[in-house]
């Protein structure tokens, strides 16, 4: 299995002059090959391709929170999710609940979950974006690219987009707000707030037995 | 019947091609490789369709595994000695320079600032082996020392940006403490590590 390295190894003597024995020049290169390849299964596995992945939250800073409660979101364009135990999730339109039965239970499923809530109160400010993203051309330069993100913002941002309010039970898993803050990337909704529970939420969990 | 005679072939073959692939690939894996960061505790980031990269440079990150213990780590040697003298000051404990020099070695942090002393003084095989029953770094109200870690390291490095890797199965309670604990130091904007997933079409 020898690879071979220079010709033939040791010549005949040929005339009268005594010559020193030519050694073979034949290396076996099997165990080369296989140091090799323990390296390469070395570094295969010890290895990190991908680098991990972000996701960027701005939280409103608390002072500004305060300011913001003043200026309530407009109670029509709001929607307020409560993450609750095992993944449940609980919402309602608006920023306070009317009554204990405007409180909805659904869950993170694919479809008839919340991201169909979502989608739907959405959906116009959806179609807006995807019109602008159309119009970009197919080879499109930076600083079209720039143009469209900002109009996506922009169109994210109107005073009307649905603005979501997530709350979290204490009975609820980081997973789970990552969950919600992925449904919202993916129903392109720019404006939202993690904020805490208030009381009459808290009493009206309570009273529907939801935890 | 005559026999056929099937003419014997060397079974030697030429290696030096295999041993040619062989050594470009290892080639390939050593200069792509970067190491896991030495992690004391295994955490299994939530998936995100975000596609945004993790900062190679300038990151402080807090870990928080699953069961609520919380760790601290940040890069830049200078300025992990600046924190360390920083925590020292208000601590009033002195590290000694193979001390400073340690700390800026290590990776995460998941201790109570008052038995870091001694954990620098140990070996790496007993520092691991306490990382794996270490209660992390105290965050109740009354002892809020990852707070102190947090505004130190912006202090020592203002341009630092606050990560955040915790284990699908946290209890939320412990990451709002934590997000509270940032917030404290005026630290609004939070990168949390996800793993990538397939982006669904609505």
């Amino acid at each position: 299995m020898a690879a071979e390295l220079g010709g033939d190894g040791g010549g005949k003597h040929k005339g009268g002059k005594p010559k020193g024995k030519k050694q073979s020049t034949r290396i076996d290169f099997t165990p080369m090959v296989d140091l090799g390849f323990l390296l390469i299964t070395f570094f295969m596995l010890t290895t990190t391709m991908s680098k991990p992945q972000t996701m960027e939250v701005n939280l409103p800073s608390k002072e500004k929170v305060n300011k913001e409660e003043q200026t309530k979101v407009a109670e029509s364009s709001a929607i307020t999710v409560i993450l609750g135990e095992f993944g449940k999730v609980y919402y309602y339109v608006g920023n306070t609940p009317a009554v204990a039965d405007s409180i909805k239970v659904t869950s993170f499923a694919p479809s008839g979950g919340i991201r169909d809530v979502l989608l739907a109160k959405q959906a116009p400010w959806i179609s807006k974006i995807k019109a602008a993203k159309a119009k970009l051309p197919t080879n499109p330069t930076a600083a079209q690219m720039e143009a469209l993100r900002k109009e996506v913002s922009g169109i994210k941002g109107e005073k009307l987009a649905t603005t979501l309010m997530i709350k979290a039970t204490d009975n609820s898993k980081y997973k789970n707000l990552v969950d919600i803050v992925d449904e919202l990337n993916i129903c392109e909704i720019g404006k939202y707030a993690i904020v805490d529970l208030n009381d009459q939420e808290k009493a009206m969990l309570s009273a529907k037995n939801l935890k | 019947m005559p026999k056929v005679k099937v003419p014997r072939k060397s079974t030697a073959v030429d290696m030096t091609a295999m041993t040619d692939v062989a050594f470009l690939l290892l080639t390939f894996f050593i200069l792509t490789t970067q190491f896991k960061p030495d992690e004391p505790v295994m955490v299994d980031t939530p998936s995100s369709v975000s596609e945004d990269k993790l900062m190679e440079t300038n990151m402080m990150q807090v870990l928080i595994d699953a069961k609520g213990r919380v760790f601290f780590t940040c890069d830049g040697p200078a300025n992990r000695i600046a924190l360390l003298e920083k925590l020292g000051q208000k601590y009033k404990i002195n590290f000694s320079e193979d001390e400073k020099k340690t700390f800026s070695n290590l990776q995460t942090i998941g201790l109570p600032v008052t038995k870091l002393k001694e954990y620098l003084n140990w070996s790496k095989s007993e520092r691991s082996s306490f990382d794996k029953t270490s209660a992390g770094i105290p965050i109740d109200s009354t002892n809020n020392q990852l707070g102190d870690w947090v505004w130190f390291a912006r202090l020592s490095n203002p341009d630092y940006q606050a990560v955040i890797k915790g284990d699908r199965e946290t209890n939320f309670p412990v990451v709002k403490r934590v997000f509270d604990i940032f917030q404290e130091k005026k630290v609004n904007k939070f990168n949390f590590v996800t793993n990538l997933e397939k982006r669904p079409t609505v």
